[in-house]
Parts: C-alpha cells; sequence; structure tokens
C-alpha cells in the first residue's frame, strides 16, 4: 500500500468528522423547520369557532373546520375498528398457526408488499370497488381503504410482539388443559399487551396523516358528516383543497388543519415509543 | 388436544378458521386490488397498446394518452431524491454509530426518525409555502450563476417549483428509513473487525471506509432499495410542489409530474371513461413497477439474511 501523508489522512478524517455532524445537523434542521413553521402558522388559525364551525366562503372571515375534524375522527375510528382487529388475527394466525407453512410464507410476502403499496393505489381500489358500483363517493369506501392500509401494518408489529413471547408459557398454559383460544388471547397477548398497544398506536398515527386515499372515496364536503354514504368532510382533503386555493383565509385554514395533523400524529408516535420503551425496561 | 373439553375444541375451531380467514383476507385485498385496477386500465390498454408507456401525449381533448412523462417524472424525481438521500443517510448514520456519544445520538436518532412521522401532505404544505419560496430566492439564483444561465439543467424561471424541488422533499422524506437501515447495518459490523481496523493505525474514517462499509454492502444497498420504494409511490408532497405539467425537459427547474401527482390531481376531474381509464392505467404502471421494486428488495435481503444471519 502506497504511504500517505498522516496529517493528509488526519484532515480527511476530520473533514469526514465534519460532514457527518452537518448531515446530522441538516436532518433535525429540517424536522425543527417544519415543526415551526406549521406550529406559528397553524397557531394563527386557531380560535374558538374553528373548532365548532363550519367552513366559511372563500374571502368571508370566521368559520371553522369542525365538520372536517368529526369526519377524520370518524373515518380513522372506523377503520381502526374493522382494521385492528383483522390484522391483529392475521398476526395471530403468522404467529401461531402459520409458522413454517407454505401458506404462512405466502401470507408474510404478500402482506410485506401490501405495506409497500403506495397509498394512493389503495384509494383507487376502493374507488373501483366501492364508489363505482355505489355510484357515489363515500365515507365508507374511505374507511375500506385506511382499513385495508392498517391491516399489515398492525399484522407485522402482531406478529413480531408474540414471537417475543417465550415458548414456555404456551406449554404451560396448554398444560394446565386451556383451549389455543383461550391460551392466545388471555396469555399471550396479556404477556405481549404494551408492543401490541404500540403497534395499533403507529398504525393509527400512520393513517391519520393520510391523504392520497381519502381523495377518490371520501372527496370532501362543506357540510356536516351525518351519513357516511355520502362524500364525507376530512381533514386532510381539506388541507389539499384550500391550499391549492388562492383564497388567503383558505389557506390560513389549512394551516390550522396541518397543525391539528401534525400534533395528533406526533402524540401517538411518542407515546407509542414511550410505551415500548417502558416495556423494555 | 383430542381430549380437550368440547367448549374449548369449537372455540378452537372458529379461533383458528378466523385468523386464517384473517391471514387469508390479505391475500383477497392484493388481489383484488391487482384485478380492479387491471380491469380500470383495460379500455385504455386495449386502444393504445403497450405504446401506452411510451407515448408521450397527453391530450384529454383528443382522448389521446401516454405515460412516458409520467413514468419519466417519476424517475428523475426519484433519482434526485436517492442522490441527496443516500450520501446524507451514509453520514448520518455514521455520526449516530462512530462519532457521538449515546446521550447525543439517542435524541439525534430520534429526531431523524420522526422526520417519517410527519404526514406526506405536511411536507406538501411546507414545500409549497415555505422551502419553494426560498429555494427560489436563495438556491435557485445561485445554480443559475454556478452553470451559467443557459445550462439546460437549471433552464427557466426559478420559481421553486419543479423536479429539484420535489426531489429534495422526497429525499428528506425517505431520510429516515435509508439512514435507520444504514445505521443498523452499521451497528451489525463486529466490534473486533472495527477494532483491529483501528488497531493498524486507521482512522475512523479509513476504519469506516474500508472494514465497515465494506462488511456491510449489501446492507447498504438493501437500504437504497427501501428508500426507492418509498420515493416511487410518494404522491401528497410531490403534487404540492412540482407543477402538475406533463411535460419532458431536461431542466431540474422546470415543472412535471409523476404518475401518483398526475393521479392525485387530474382523477376526480376526469369524466370521459377513456380519459379515467387512462389514469388507472397508470396506477397499473405505478402498481408494476413497486412490486418490481418490492420482490427484488425481498430477494436481495433473503440472500444477505441466508449469508450473514439473521439481525437485518
Amino acid at each position: 500500500m502506497k504511504k500517505k501523508n498522516p496529517h493528509l489522512r488526519k484532515a480527511l478524517d476530520l473533514a469526514v468528522k465534519g460532514l457527518s455532524s452537518l448531515g446530522s445537523g441538516i436532518g433535525i434542521a429540517v424536522l425543527f423547520w417544519i415543526l415551526f413553521e406549521v406550529v406559528r402558522r397553524g397557531a394563527a388559525a386557531f380560535n374558538p369557532a374553528f373548532f365548532t364551525e363550519l367552513p366559511a366562503p372563500p374571502g368571508v372571515e370566521g368559520g371553522g373546520l369542525a365538520n372536517a375534524m368529526l369526519g377524520t375522527l370518524m373515518i380513522t375510528g372506523l377503520a381502526a375498528l374493522f382494521g385492528v382487529p383483522a390484522g391483529m388475527l392475521g398476526g395471530v394466525y403468522l404467529s401461531e398457526y402459520g409458522r413454517g407453512k407454505r401458506f404462512g410464507d405466502v401470507v408474510r410476502f404478500v402482506m410485506s408488499a401490501m405495506m409497500g403499496v403506495p397509498s394512493i393505489l389503495v384509494g383507487l381500489f376502493a374507488y373501483g370497488l366501492l364508489v363505482v358500483t355505489s355510484g357515489h363517493f363515500s365515507g365508507w369506501a374511505a374507511v375500506f381503504a385506511l382499513a385495508m392500509i392498517m391491516i399489515p401494518i398492525v399484522s407485522r408489529t402482531t406478529e413480531e410482539m408474540l414471537l417475543l413471547v417465550p415458548n414456555a408459557l404456551r406449554e404451560a398454559a396448554l398444560a394446565v388443559g386451556s383451549p389455543r383460544w383461550k391460551v392466545t388471547l388471555s396469555v399471550l397477548f396479556r404477556a405481549a399487551r404494551g408492543g401490541l398497544v404500540t403497534g395499533v398506536l403507529l398504525a393509527v398515527a400512520r393513517v391519520t396523516g393520510e391523504t392520497a386515499p381519502l381523495l377518490f372515496t371520501a372527496l370532501n364536503s362543506p357540510y356536516w358528516p351525518d351519513k357516511l354514504s355520502e362524500p364525507t368532510a376530512n381533514l386532510t382533503v381539506t388541507i389539499f383543497n384550500y391550499a391549492m386555493s388562492p383564497y388567503e383565509n383558505w389557506q390560513r385554514a389549512a394551516w390550522g388543519g396541518s397543525l391539528l395533523i401534525v400534533a395528533s400524529v406526533l402524540a401517538l408516535t411518542l407515546g407509542a415509543r414511550i410505551l415500548s420503551r417502558e416495556k423494555k425496561t | 388436544m383430542s381430549q380437550a373439553r368440547p367448549a374449548g375444541r369449537w372455540g378452537d375451531r372458529l379461533f383458528g378458521a378466523l385468523s386464517f380467514g384473517c391471514a387469508a383476507l390479505a391475500l383477497l385485498l392484493m388481489a383484488g386490488l391487482f384485478f380492479e385496477i387491471a380491469s380500470g386500465s383495460a379500455q385504455a390498454l386495449s386502444r393504445f397498446g403497450l405504446g401506452f408507456v411510451s407515448s408521450s401525449a397527453w391530450d384529454p381533448v383528443r382522448q389521446d394518452f401516454g405515460a412516458l412523462s409520467s413514468i419519466f417524472g417519476t424517475l428523475v424525481s426519484t433519482f434526485i431524491a436517492l442522490l441527496f438521500a443516500v450520501p446524507l443517510s451514509l453520514v448520518i448514520a455514521l455520526f449516530l454509530v462512530e462519532l457521538a456519544p449515546p446521550f447525543i445520538s439517542r435524541p439525534v436518532g430520534l429526531a431523524i426518525e420522526l422526520l417519517a412521522a410527519i404526514p406526506s401532505i405536511i411536507y406538501g404544505m411546507w414545500g409549497l409555502f415555505v422551502f419553494a419560496p426560498w429555494l427560489s430566492e436563495h438556491l435557485q439564483p445561485f445554480l443559475q450563476e454556478l452553470f451559467g444561465e443557459e445550462c439546460f439543467l437549471v433552464a427557466g424561471p426559478p420559481i421553486g417549483i419543479g423536479m429539484l424541488p420535489a426531489g429534495i422533499i422526497l429525499a428528506f422524506m425517505v431520510l429516515p428509513y435509508t439512514s435507520s437501515v444504514m445505521r443498523d447495518v452499521f451497528q451489525m459490523v463486529p466490534p473486533v473487525v472495527k477494532e483491529a481496523a483501528h488497531g493498524m493505525g486507521s482512522t475512523t474514517w479509513e476504519a469506516t471506509r474500508r472494514v465497515t462499509m465494506r462488511y456491510g454492502i449489501q446492507g447498504l444497498v438493501g437500504a437504497i432499495f427501501l428508500g426507492l420504494g418509498r420515493a416511487v409511490g410518494e404522491t401528497m408532497a410531490v403534487t404540492f410542489v412540482i407543477g402538475n405539467e406533463h411535460r419532458l425537459s431536461g431542466s431540474l427547474f422546470a415543472p412535471g409530474n409523476t404518475i401518483a401527482s398526475t393521479l392525485a390531481n387530474e382523477f376526480n376531474e376526469a369524466s370521459e371513461p377513456m380519459y379515467r381509464s387512462s389514469l388507472f392505467a397508470l396506477g397499473l404502471t405505478l402498481l408494476v413497477m413497486t412490486l418490481l421494486i418490492q420482490v427484488a428488495t425481498h430477494l436481495w435481503l433473503r440472500r444477505i439474511q441466508r449469508k450473514m444471519g439473521a439481525g437485518l
């Protein structure tokens, strides 16, 4: 090997160290830049009316996004109601029944492929399956799309968490005569509770901010979401529509909606992290 | 289990069937997704054939559609994203594993991971209202001076909208995924190997480049695959800042589009069946692209796992 000047080598090393600190600094700076702008511009839109009233027409001051907040809560909540049990049972199959079986491997592969499908294509699927056949946009189609996004996420974490439970626990519970369903639900689920809740929180956080799958399903609406069989108001599509509009008061409302979304997603994500850390120590 | 009480046996059968059903549901949903998007594209594909992917036409008035500009935009924006994200996540991983003490690397690692928690639409809002004006005021005039105004790469007005802004924002979005895999790869390298390098007098960078990176090169490539899969299908952030124009341009400043942004932007306006079917065909193209990337990633990671043991 060619002999190199040690000063040069040290200088290069120092340069790379400097670069890597700078790179990390850029990553952090971007995160805080985004959070700062969202909080600053979003908080300016907050007032009592913002949380209690229907949207105002362009150019008219006042009004709020209460209908969109309610709609997002309804759509996300219902999606979790369907997606979480389905995902958990799928994860139970993968960890408790499908070990080493070819069908289990196929399901595992398809689940990971499902996780990688762009969410806008899930929206396209829900549009073709539910909107075209029923003849109108609906909140239910959005619920379907979001549940489909949640299933592989919940299933993956459920499988991972159940696999962490020692086999001795299963054997002990089975040995005293408990049926398998009871072993799974009251022994394994209890042992893995922290991890399971973490997985659910992360899945809910993920779909709370989803916009693309709602574009062709829930669409949006200026009215209260009293029926999910019609176009349903929701925060993320409202943000998109308002941001693209030329009206200043709508753009301000879009920032208010953004702050709400960011706050809920970060609260869910950090909550999940705290839970999983408590579990470990 | 044959002596179990009848109630337990029935419960077990029901529970087993339910969980099998939910596992099968995943297969059903994926098959349905593929079928629904393919059948939606049928009309467009039967009229344009395979020429759909090589035609740059996009004319709703004359009902003439082709995917080329959207595919081009998807590839270019993804390429720009990886161009920024890969080196950046490499140095971040290096910082977290080799340089920073735990009380620094833990919060920094958390901050980088939180970039993944921010929803796409928030990146879009920030990109359009904050980052684009900043770009057009600072970075773009600088680049135009650097390359010269006539250079095709930076042609066009510096308005902060287009391929370059979309690529940069995508880079920040895939950064947490690639850097977290790279960090895992760096951590997997046995300390003995690194210590041996240091023992022979290597500096940190030399040990990283000659030993750590060489040892984990396959994992690093796997991280790039992962980022690729993420960037290709990103929708909302890109839709906000790419400009949404169907055109092929070599300029980084020119507005363009991607498959996902075209879908998000035009689907609800498309009232004619042929227009809508062409959008479905765009979706099918994107689906095939992401599935190919997924399969490649899967095979690649399995190869590494076989070679290096589990843990990645």
